[in-house]
């Protein structure tokens, strides 16, 4: 399970000027949006009609965000496209400190310690998933936990994988129960501020997945009168909400005790048991969760191209620098290789195209 | 000639009047009128008795079973439930020991289905459930089986589908199953009301004929002086008999079904419902593991399986003080003592197994959960064997309690119209004695 359940919004990337119609779609009254729309059309004289507009929506928007602090408003830095942005969506969460080799005081803990111990998934296919005939977690992230594991301390077996649910990553890290986080966990600004990350390591985004006979094309109206599976509370069911291409995608009751859990499912794996029962016709989830579907089902494939951008990093807690630069360091070293070769082993065949690495954003200093 | 009935009711009447005016004539009409009573005073006995012991009979060998096959139906899908968990997490191999639970489970569930659908009539509420259940159970047991397939290969979605079927079960199955279980014990309990309904109507007419006949031997001592007419007082002793066998036997029968009913079926009712709730505790401990913290409750912050676990334990734990405020002798409180033992033993090593899950050593916890030795499965199944001795102990106590209630009518129709034509021949023989004093 990853960032799929849970996340609620916060993984929607900056908006540019462009994106302000599509911001104000998210808004759940309706008429209000129209309106709105209407008024964007004239994007002539931007400059006090942007402002006005600033303020109406951060009116309307408050009261109806589900938490304030994350969906407040404010305008762009005085360039005169004072569209409205969120918040959370602060400049590049993915930056990074800079690498270092340098020990402090927690690669010091780790050292005398003698074992690296790292958060991870269990269910996450190709990514953190314990093997039931060897008994052992494998996976992408489990590499790459190993390969930190082996730069600090001169063995990939020196580590001691803690199995954390999705809803446990934070309070892991900040009740010291692990040193590092590897479990596809997006880096977000809401989340930055809780814990440290370290550079990107996965560039990942939202795609549709769906049987390879399907006329569903990708994220486009070839969705039109098709029934979509989505996670409830994920990325993939606000896109859906914004836009679902005239797809069927809501359970009655969404949200409530009563949801029947028939288009919104509690994981993103039940969307693949709805598909296989002919429940659902397409899943829209993020690429590299689709990619763990898809190598379980042959009949399935990703369709089209990614329709968002999401960054994973490794995360540590907040205040251990001298992890996370060394954690950086070691990812400088990875991408130069080891990162080509666990694509290869772990998600080449379902996630085919990926050219390399997202390469590396550092803050100053 | 006057027209037809008119005619003949008429002339009847006039004979009657006739008759009573004259002593033989009315002692001919004392006579027909008491052994008309008598006789009447035996059918309604025989009848409304005969009614009374087809309800106490249903109650024993109909109705009952068919409650107790209807939790057993409830507890077969629930068990089934929590053995795919179990032989889910097992890994690929499933024990064979855990297989064929299930599929007993299973095999159980549809037998009874099929007993219930004979004995139900199409249209009641009971033949929607069962049909639901019919429907159902073909796509619970094809996930389970998909489920294993994914999980042979060692891919996660097997998880998803076990899930999945879990949920399928407890949605629309085990309500299903409860339901029908609760229609099951509805139409126990009108039967057993229908058993214990006092014969108002049988006391009603004993209590004219006997007055009658105390009348009638009054009146011809008042004019004879003879204490005794024999054929009377053979009539007043046989009607007596009646009365009293009517009274006492009811009595008796409708002391032994309550006493089957509080401290038979109401335990049963209450153990059942702790039996159910230890299951789908079981299940959801089960779960936790198998979901590893993929599915969270609604708010988003507690795992969804670790918390209905916590649900079930809370209602078993109610369940098994009402059996115990229910139980009324130490052969039913033993085995409840011991299931409450336990079920704490279970929450305390529940809570060492998520202690050592939280700390991310999963193999760790599923040795602690499904492992052979001082795991929570182990005590899970000592839970399960205390509850079923209890179960078998009420179900015993209920048997007997009903029997003998049933047993306290047994002969009485058959003896009320015997003695009726006695007491009837009785009156006749004791009116005719006195009619041939006139000839």
């Amino acid at each position: 399970m990853t960032d799929d359940a849970g996340v609620h919004g916060a993984d929607v990337p900056a908006g540019g000027p462009a994106r302000g119609p599509a911001t104000a779609g998210r808004v759940r009254s309706r008429p209000l949006a129209r309106w709105r729309a209407v008024r964007l059309k004239g994007w002539g004289g931007v400059g006090a009609m942007a402002a006005a507009c600033a303020v109406t929506a951060s009116l309307t928007l408050l009261p109806l965000a589900r938490s304030g602090a994350d969906h407040a408003l404010v305008s762009g830095p005085g360039t005169g496209t004072a569209v409205p942005v969120r918040a959370d969506t602060c400049q590049a969460p993915e930056k990074s400190l800079a690498p270092s080799t340098a020990d402090g005081p927690s690669i010091a803990a780790i050292k005398a310690r003698g074992k690296l111990i790292v958060g991870v998934d269990q269910n996450s296919y190709r990514w953190g998933y314990r093997n039931p005939t060897t008994r052992t977690l494998e996976g992408f992230d489990i590499d790459l936990a190993r390969a930190i594991a082996t730069d600090i301390l001169g063995s990939p077996d020196k580590i001691i994988f803690r199995a954390i649910p999705t809803n446990q990553r934070i309070a892991a890290l900040e009740g010291d129960k692990v040193d590092l986080v590897v479990r596809t966990m997006t880096i977000n600004c809401k989340r930055i501020q809780q814990v440290a990350f370290s550079t990107a390591y996965f560039q990942a985004g939202q795609q549709v997945l769906a049987p390879k006979d399907s006329s569903v094309k990708g994220y486009d109206s070839s969705l039109s009168g098709k029934r979509v599976c989505s996670a409830e509370g994920s990325t993939a069911y606000e896109a859906l909400e914004r836009n679902s291409f005239g797809a069927t995608f809501r359970d009655e009751g969404d949200g409530t005790q009563a949801d029947a859990d028939r288009f919104t499912v509690p994981n993103q794996l039940d969307c693949l048991v709805r598909l296989q029962l002919g429940e659902v016709d397409a899943i829209v989830t993020d690429n590299a969760l689709a990619a763990g579907q898809a190598a379980q089902d042959p009949a399935v494939e990703l369709k089209g191209r990614p329709f968002t951008t999401e960054y994973y990093g490794v995360a540590a807690k907040l205040g251990n620098d001298d992890l996370v630069r060394r954690v950086n360091h070691v990812l400088v070293q990875y991408r130069k290789g080891p990162w080509m070769a666990a694509y290869d082993k772990w998600l080449r065949k379902d996630l085919p195209g990926i050219p390399g690495p997202p390469a590396p954003q550092y803050k100053d200093g | 000639m006057p027209p037809g009935g008119r005619g003949a009711w008429a002339v009847g009447k006039e004979r009657l009047r006739a008759a009573a005016t004259t002593e033989p004539g009315r002692l001919q009409i004392l006579g027909a009128v008491l052994a008309v009573l008598v006789v009447v005073f035996g059918a309604v006995t025989a009848f409304e008795i005969s009614d009374r012991a087809s309800s106490a009979d249903d109650v024993v060998s109909r109705s009952q079973p068919l409650s107790a096959d209807a939790a057993s139906i409830y507890r077969s899908l629930a068990d089934a439930d929590t053995a795919a968990a179990s032989g889910f997490l097992a890994g690929a191999q499933e024990p064979a020991e855990v297989h064929k639970r299930y599929t007993d489970d299973i095999a159980t569930a549809s037998r009874l289905l099929v007993k219930a659908a004979t004995n139900t009539d199409g249209s009641s509420e009971s033949a929607r459930e069962i049909a639901t259940l019919n429907e159902q159970l073909p796509r619970y047991t094809g996930l389970v089986e998909r489920a294993r397939a994914a999980n042979r290969q060692g891919l996660p979605l097997g998880g998803a589908y076990l899930r999945y079927a879990n949920q399928q079960m407890t949605t629309q199955l085990l309500p299903a199953a409860e339901r029908l279980y609760e229609a099951e014990t509805k139409r126990l309990h009108e039967d057993d009301t229908s058993a214990r309904a006092w014969p108002w109507l049988s006391l009603a007419v004993g209590v004219i004929a006997l007055g009658a006949l105390v009348w009638a031997q009054r009146r011809t001592y008042l004019r004879t002086n003879r204490v005794f007419n024999h054929g009377l007082l053979a009539a007043t002793a046989a009607s007596t008999v009646v009365l009293l066998w009517l009274a006492v036997g009811h009595t008796v029968a409708r002391a032994e079904l309550n006493d089957a009913r509080e401290h038979g079926q109401n335990s049963l009712q209450v153990l059942n419902d702790a039996r159910i709730n230890s299951l789908k505790a079981r299940a959801n401990e089960n779960l936790t593991l198998v979901a590893r913290g993929a599915v969270l409750t609604d708010d988003g912050k507690k795992d969804k399986y670790e918390t209905d676990y916590s649900t079930g334990m809370g209602k078993l734990d109610t369940a098994l003080a009402q059996a115990r405020e229910l139980a009324d002798d130490d052969a039913g409180r033993d085995p409840l003592a011991e299931a409450a033992d336990r079920v704490a033993q279970w929450k305390q090593r529940h809570a060492g197994a998520r202690a050592t899950d939280d700390a991310g050593d999963y193999d760790g916890a599923l040795a602690k959960v499904i492992g052979a030795q001082d795991s929570t499965g182990q005590s899970f199944d000592q839970v399960d064997a205390a509850l079923e001795k209890a179960l078998a102990h009420e179900q015993r106590e209920f048997t007997r309690s009903a029997g003998d209630g049933r047993g306290a009518l047994s002969g009485l129709p058959v003896g009320a119209a015997v003695l009726a034509v006695v007491a009837a021949a009785g009156a006749v023989m004791g009116i005719n004695r006195r009619l041939s004093e006139y000839r």
